[in-house]
C-alpha cells in the first residue's frame, strides 16, 4: 500500500527541483523549514524524529535542500517529510507537510477488531512494520 | 406648550405623562452618541411603511429591539432609563434603494446576559422584526464588543486544532456528503462512506436530514460508519472522519447520541442549525469537553438569510455561531448551486477565520471586528462543486476551508473511489501549482488537463462535468457605500 499523509501523497513523487519550489514557497511566507523521520508511520504517530530543530535562521532553499538530502541519506529506508512551521498570531502551527521519501515496500496496516457489546467494535491500527525490532523494519533483509 | 415631534423630551414631567409620543422624543434617537467601546453595535436595514420618517422608524427599531412599549409607562422612571435605552445613532440611505435606509443602532453591555445567544437574539431580532411601522426588516450586521465575546466559549476546537488532530495541513479538507440523502440502509450508507474515504477524502458527511428514520436507525449508522472510516484509515495511514449528524427531538437524545459516536471513536459529529441557539451552545460545551469537533449544517437559514429587504445576513448566523462554539459551518461555494456573491461570501468566511476583521463595505463587513481570544471556524463549501472548479474554488475560498463535492464524488461515472481520487488529485496539483507560483486564475484548466493525462479519474470527472456551471443572478449582493466617517 502506499500511506497518503501529506499534502501531495496523491501526486507522482516529487523531484527535487519540484521539492525546492515548494521549499521556497515556504520560505517566502515566513514559515520555517523543517524536516522529520519515522519508520512508525501510524497515522496517530504524531511525533517523528526530528532532523535537527527548525530551520529557523535558514533562508535558502539550496541549504535546505542539503539537510534533507543528509537526512535521506543517513536513513535511506524510512519515511521522510519536509514540514513548514508559522509562528504568527492565529496560527502558530504547522502549515506545510509533505512526504519526500517513503520505503520501496510499504507494507501497511492491519485493523484489528475487538467485539464488544451491543455490536460495537474497538478499532486498532496495527503497522505490520512496527512489528520488527527498529533497525530492520524496512530493510530489503528483513522481507518476508 | 408646542411639543416638536423629532426631538427628545427632556422635561421629565412632559416625558412621562402618560399617552403616547413618538420613539424620538423618547429618546430612542441620539444622532450626538458617540458608542462605547463596550457597546454592541447593530446596524438594521429598514424600509418604513409610506408616510413613516425613517429617523422615527430607526428611533422605533432601537426602542422595541431595548426597553421600550408602545406608550410611556411610568415604571421607567424607577430605573435608569435613559441607560437602558438602545440609541439610534445613524441613519443612511441605501443607495439604489430609495425606500431603504441603513439604521445604526447602539446597545449597552448591561442589555445582556453573558454567555447567552438565546438573550442577545431574544432582543436583536426579537418583537422588532413584526413591527407594524415597518415592511421590511434586516439585521445587516453587528459589532460585538471583546468584553462581550469573552464571555462566550467560542469554537469548541478551532481550524488549528482540527488540523493538529487531523494530521493536515497546507491544503483545504475534502469531504462529501453521502447520497442519496434518504433511503440507505445502515449497511449501503456506511459502504458510500468507506468507499469515499478510502479514495482520499478526508471526511464524508451526513445530510442534514439523516436522524434516525425507519430505513436506518442512528445506531446502525453509526456503528456501519465507523467500521467504514475506521477501514479507510488502516487502508490509508490517513486520520477519517464522517459527521455524525446527532440531531435529535431533545437534548437528551442529542447527548445520548454524541456520547455513543465519541465511544465509537469518531473525532466530529454534526448538528443541525434547525436545533435552536442554546442546544447549539450545550452541544458546543459537550464538543469540547469530549475532544470533540462539531461540525454545523446551516439548515433552514435560507428561510431568513437571502432576501436583502427582509431577515438576517448570513454573516450575522455565522458571527452568532463562532459565538455558539461550533468548529464547522457552511459558508457558500460563490461557483456552486447555492446563494452566493462573491463579495458577501468573502465576508462571511472572514468572519468565519479571521481574528481581526476590519470594516470593509465591499464585503458586507459594517464594524470592525475583534474576535478576542475565540478560536477561528472552518468554512464548509458544498453544493454543485465539481473537481473541474478547483482552481476557481483554491482562489476563492483560500485554504482554511472544507471543499465537499457529494454529487461529485459519489456520481462519478468510474464509481465513488475514482470520485474521491479526481478531487484528491484535482486539488493536490493545484495547489503544488499555486505553491510554485504558478496563476491559477488562468492556468487552472490547463493545470488539471495535464495531472489528467495520467489520472484517469480526473479525466472522467472533467468530461463528465465540464459543462455544468450555475450562473445566476445573485439575490444577496452588496449596496456599497463610501466608507463612513464618524458621525
Amino acid at each position: 500500500m502506499k500511506i497518503t499523509q501529506g499534502q501531495f501523497s496523491f501526486l507522482p513523487d516529487l523531484t527535487d527541483e519540484e521539492v525546492k519550489l515548494q521549499i521556497e514557497y515556504g520560505l517566502n511566507n515566513g514559515w520555517s523549514i523543517a524536516v522529520e523521520h519515522t519508520d512508525d508511520p501510524h497515522p496517530r504517530n504524531t511525533y517523528w524524529s526530528m532532523w535537527g530543530t527548525p530551520m529557523f535562521d535558514l533562508k535558502d532553499p539550496a541549504g535546505v535542500m542539503m539537510e534533507l538530502n543528509a537526512c535521506r541519506k543517513e536513513f535511506p529506508n524510512d519515511y521522510v517529510k519536509v514540514l513548514a512551521f508559522d509562528s504568527n498570531k492565529g496560527f502558530e502551527t504547522i502549515r506545510m507537510s509533505f512526504m519526500v521519501q517513503r520505503p520501496a515496500d510499504e507494507p501497511g496496516f492491519e485493523l484489528v477488531r475487538s467485539e464488544g457489546p451491543g455490536r460495537t467494535v474497538r478499532y486498532t491500527l496495527r503497522s505490520y512494520a512496527t512489528g520488527r525490532p527498529p533497525s530492520g523494519r524496512y530493510s530489503p533483509a528483513a522481507a518476508p | 406648550m408646542n411639543k416638536a415631534l423629532d426631538v427628545k423630551i427632556t422635561d421629565l414631567k412632559e416625558r412621562y405623562t402618560s399617552g403616547v409620543l413618538k420613539y424620538r422624543q423618547m429618546g430612542y434617537w441620539e444622532p450626538e452618541y458617540e458608542p462605547k467601546d463596550t457597546d454592541i453595535l447593530a446596524v438594521f436595514r429598514i424600509t418604513p411603511q409610506d408616510g413613516v420618517d425613517p429617523v422615527e422608524a430607526a428611533a422605533a427599531v432601537a426602542g422595541e429591539s431595548s426597553t421600550a412599549t408602545w406608550t410611556v409607562v411610568w415604571t421607567d422612571r424607577l430605573t435608569d432609563s435613559e441607560y437602558y435605552r438602545a440609541k439610534a445613532y445613524r441613519v443612511d440611505p441605501v443607495p439604489g434603494s430609495p425606500d431603504q435606509y441603513f439604521a445604526y443602532i447602539a446597545y449597552d453591555l448591561d442589555l445582556f446576559e453573558e454567555g447567552s445567544i438565546a438573550n442577545l437574539t431574544a432582543s436583536i431580532i426579537g418583537n422588532v422584526f413584526g413591527f407594524k411601522p415597518l415592511k421590511a426588516l434586516r439585521l445587516e450586521d453587528m459589532r460585538i464588543p471583546p468584553h462581550y465575546l469573552k464571555t462566550f466559549q467560542g469554537p469548541a476546537t478551532g481550524i488549528v486544532a482540527e488540523r493538529e488532530r487531523m494530521n493536515l495541513y497546507g491544503r483545504p479538507l475534502l469531504g462529501a456528503t453521502m447520497k442519496p440523502k434518504l433511503g440507505l440502509s445502515g449497511r449501503n450508507y456506511g459502504r458510500v462512506v468507506y468507499e469515499a474515504l478510502k479514495g482520499g477524502l478526508d471526511f464524508t458527511k451526513d445530510d442534514e436530514n439523516i436522524n434516525s428514520q425507519p430505513f436506518m436507525h442512528w445506531r446502525d449508522r453509526y456503528l456501519y460508519c465507523m467500521e467504514g472510516v475506521s477501514k479507510a484509515e488502516a487502508e490509508t495511514g490517513e486520520v477519517k472522519g464522517t459527521y455524525l449528524n446527532v440531531t435529535a427531538a431533545t437534548m437528551e437524545d442529542m447527548y445520548e447520541r454524541a456520547e455513543f459516536a465519541r465511544d465509537l471513536g469518531s473525532v466530529i459529529i454534526m448538528i443541525d442549525l434547525v436545533i435552536g441557539y442554546t442546544a447549539i451552545q450545550s452541544m458546543a460545551k459537550w464538543a469540547r469537553k469530549n475532544d470533540m469537533i462539531l461540525h454545523l449544517h446551516r439548515a433552514g437559514h435560507g428561510t431568513y438569510t437571502r432576501q436583502r429587504n427582509h431577515g438576517i445576513s448570513f454573516r450575522v448566523i455565522a458571527k452568532w455561531m463562532r459565538m455558539a462554539g461550533v468548529d464547522h459551518i457552511h459558508a457558500g461555494t460563490v461557483v456552486g448551486k447555492l446563494e452566493g456573491d462573491p463579495s458577501v461570501i468573502r465576508g462571511v468566511y472572514d468572519t468565519c477565520r479571521e481574528i481581526h476583521v476590519p470594516q470593509n463595505m465591499q464585503h458586507g463587513i459594517f464594524f470592525d471586528q475583534p474576535w478576542a481570544s475565540l478560536k477561528k471556524m472552518m468554512p464548509v463549501a458544498s453544493g454543485g462543486i465539481h473537481a473541474g472548479q478547483m482552481h476557481q474554488l483554491l482562489h476563492y475560498l483560500g485554504e482554511d476551508v472544507v471543499l465537499q463535492f457529494g454529487g461529485g464524488t459519489i456520481g462519478h461515472p468510474m464509481g465513488i473511489q475514482a470520485g474521491a481520487v479526481a478531487n484528491r488529485v484535482a486539488l493536490e496539483c493545484m495547489v503544488k501549482a499555486r505553491n510554485e507560483g504558478r496563476d491559477i486564475w488562468n492556468e487552472g484548466p490547463e493545470i488539471l488537463t495535464a495531472a489528467a493525462r495520467w489520472c484517469q479519474p480526473l479525466r472522467a470527472a472533467l468530461d463528465t462535468w465540464k459543462d455544468v456551471s450555475f450562473n445566476f443572478a445573485s439575490t444577496d449582493s452588496v449596496d456599497v457605500l463610501p466608507t463612513p466617517t464618524a458621525s
